[in-house]
């Protein structure tokens, strides 16, 4: 069982829901993301998701935008991101990783290279997001045999059968994109999210994670109710761009607000 | 075996918009629904008898088609080699050749009922067309445009926002064509109840690549009548300037079956490839993902996008559409290119010698067409794509000459 079915299994035992943070590796600067991953583990993270800073970041909204340009003007790599994750398992061998960005650094760099250095890291997950399974074979085939769960994304416009055939790709759990829209939008409606997340269920046993305009515990205690993980990504971003000027208050208000999501999470 | 012997270029792409290795679908879920009702329209209207009539009418009575075929009589004796023909479609409605396009997408958008447009735009050229076919049709127009090019083209900027649509300076990455496409398909996730979104060039996702040729090949489809009907023959050479490469897929695809038809492609080679300051993908790049398709980038070793430079907004693009990359990988079409200041060359001349002031991207085609033509003889013949004309670059142009106007 690889380690993020591992986890969803534990937390299934234990009737709670996942919390995922994502932050953007070398956001503010290269040295801070691997403390900031451990701080949030220990306020209560179960699964870290880590973005790859990418130049032309289609799918985001301004916050992780700026999040991948803060990155890459340290010249954040694929590669550096990995070594992060690898620096990262030194000290915490269990907490499942996710590695979130674009295709293009993956292709660059080269599947069966990038699989296998990936998973030497510790590397447990890949989401690329403009990569839907009818383009991801190649990629699936190197990433099986080094145990890596693709994680695929699943939207409001996904018909019946796109989520039989995204499914059937996914391995660990699938991420429901819960708006319509990019990374920070505006809130979701619940209603419309259960409703979703109810058919999708009815198409698969893995897990579903929602994500996107999940802000304030509130949110994520609401998503707890209909989802399987809650992922929370431009919320924290936005605090680490606040004070990307004093770095040492980052960790500190990165855990408030997981502090506080997990709270009102175990709530329920 | 010349390539077109063994290859059906009309089969490309594939149903999943692939040409070759090239092309596809690289987009988010979110999109992939409505580009698969996209597909369908697309596949459905280009059948239709009433939807072509439409279109046809349009195209002759609101863009001016058939463009000219034109003889560069004075142009060709400079180089004493061989006659070279311009496909004028400079002389379209609003001044090149994005609008047989914006045309045929807005019609699509009407038959799926979407009531907004929006758009990428890097000269403007491509905003200026949509912005028309919105204005027309009564559509609400939102365009995308780099604020680097916003700056360049200012006069563009005002005839689009004079047509009723609203231009949204893009701040993001390198503030150029680039940006303004990330922002546009942002748009899109966000607003695809009511949304279309008219790409300008033959890149994107499935269909597009593939959708705008087929409104572009409007181009070819005449001048392959044209030049027969003038000369009464094929010509011996095509040349067209490639940024995205609409124009020249247009010009190029009714002529790939006719293997002695040598087909260029040019690319800005902006202050020359050893520079790296240019936006030549196919000569200097490599293959790569962006933008929702897999083809020739101008990337670093990392996978990120690097930034390029054309004195031309217009080919300023760190991509090409997916069939050119395929194009060059089979050798059907060879890729070379030209610099800033050969293009400029060409601007000046063509104008001189035959009274036509050519766009700055269409002066890239020129000026390899001029180097070409010496090496050719007077019975031979080249057909160049005059994609557009060249009012939207008179403040360039003047700067460069330090005149203000």
């Amino acid at each position: 069982m690889s380690r993020i079915s591992g986890c969803f299994a534990q937390l299934e035992q234990q009737n709670r829901v996942a919390l995922i943070p994502f932050v953007t590796a070398g956001d503010p600067n290269p040295d801070l993301t691997v403390p900031l991953m451990h701080a949030m583990v220990a306020a209560g993270a179960n699964i870290i998701e880590l973005g790859v800073p990418f130049s032309d970041p289609m799918a985001d909204g301004p916050v992780i935008q700026r999040a991948s340009e803060r990155a890459l003007k340290h010249g954040t790599s694929l590669r550096d991101v990995i070594g992060m994750v690898a620096r990262f398992r030194q000290d915490d061998p269990n907490t499942p990783v996710i590695l979130m960005g674009y295709l293009n650094p993956v292709e660059v760099m080269g599947y069966e290279l990038f699989a296998e250095m990936a998973a030497e890291a510790g590397v447990d997950g890949l989401l690329t997001v403009d990569l839907p399974p009818e383009e991801a074979d190649d990629l699936l085939d190197v990433l099986h045999p080094e145990g890596i769960d693709p994680i695929f994304l699943l939207a409001p416009t996904s018909t019946e059968e796109r989520i039989r055939r995204v499914c059937d790709a996914a391995s660990g759990f699938v991420y429901y994109v819960s708006v319509k829209g990019i990374t920070g939008s505006a809130s979701f409606a619940i209603g419309e999210v259960a409703a979703k997340v109810a058919g999708i269920r009815k198409q698969t046993r893995l897990p579903v994670g929602v994500g996107f305009g999940i802000k304030t515990p509130e949110n994520a205690q609401a998503v707890a109710q209909v989802g399987d993980a809650v992922i929370v990504g431009s919320a924290l971003v936005s605090r680490v761009e606040a004070l990307a000027g004093s770095t040492d208050e980052i960790a500190p208000a990165v855990v408030e607000l997981l502090v506080a999501m997990r709270r009102a999470m175990d709530l329920i | 075996m010349p390539i077109s012997n063994q290859t059906d270029f009309s089969s490309m792409p594939d149903e999943r918009g692939h040409f070759g290795r090239y092309g596809g679908i690289f987009v988010a879920e979110t999109l992939m629904e409505p580009l698969a009702e996209l597909r369908r329209a697309y596949e459905k209207y280009m059948q239709d008898e009433v939807f072509l009539a439409e279109l046809d009418a349009d195209l002759a009575n609101y863009v001016g088609r058939p463009s000219p075929v034109y003889f560069a009589e004075r142009l060709s004796r400079e180089t004493g080699g061989a006659r070279i023909y311009l496909k004028r479609e400079d002389l379209n409605h609003t001044g090149a050749h994005k609008v047989n396009n914006t045309i045929g997408q807005a019609l699509l958008a009407k038959r799926l009922g979407k009531t907004r447009i929006i758009a990428e735009t890097g000269a403007g050229q491509h905003g200026v067309a949509t912005a028309t076919v919105a204005a027309r049709l009564g559509l609400e127009c939102v365009v995308y445009m780099g604020s680097v090019d916003i700056a360049r083209q200012s006069a563009n900027v005002y005839r689009m926002r004079m047509l009723g649509a609203r231009v949204v300076a893009v701040e993001s990455g390198s503030k150029t064509l680039k940006d303004a496409l990330n922002e546009a398909m942002r748009d899109w996730v966000s607003n695809i109840d009511d949304t279309f979104y008219i790409i300008g060039t033959v890149a994107g996702p499935h269909p597009y690549p593939a959708m705008v040729r087929d409104f572009q090949t409007i181009i070819g489809r005449e001048a392959r009548q044209q030049i027969q009907q003038q000369t009464g023959r094929l010509p011996d050479a095509l040349v067209a300037c490639v940024g995205g490469g609409s124009n020249a897929i247009g010009l190029f695809y009714p002529f790939l079956e006719d293997a002695d038809v040598a087909i260029y492609g040019v690319e800005a080679a902006g202050e020359g490839l050893e520079t790296g300051r240019h936006a030549a993908p196919l000569c200097a790049g490599g293959s790569g993902v962006l933008h929702g398709n897999r083809t020739y980038l101008m990337q670093d070793e990392n996978g990120q996008i690097t930034e390029t430079h054309s004195i031309s907004a217009g080919l300023d693009y760190p991509g090409v559409g997916p069939e050119h990359a395929w194009l060059k990988d089979s050798g059907r079409a060879e890729y070379v290119s030209i610099t800033d200041e050969e293009a400029l060359e060409a601007f000046h001349t063509l104008s001189h010698k035959e009274g036509i002031i050519p766009a700055l991207e269409s002066s890239h085609a020129i000026a390899y067409a001029l180097k070409l033509a010496v090496t050719m003889t007077p019975d031979q013949v080249i057909l160049v794509n005059l994609s557009g004309r060249g009012d939207k670059d008179m403040h360039t142009v003047a700067a460069l000459d330090g005149i203000k106007i």
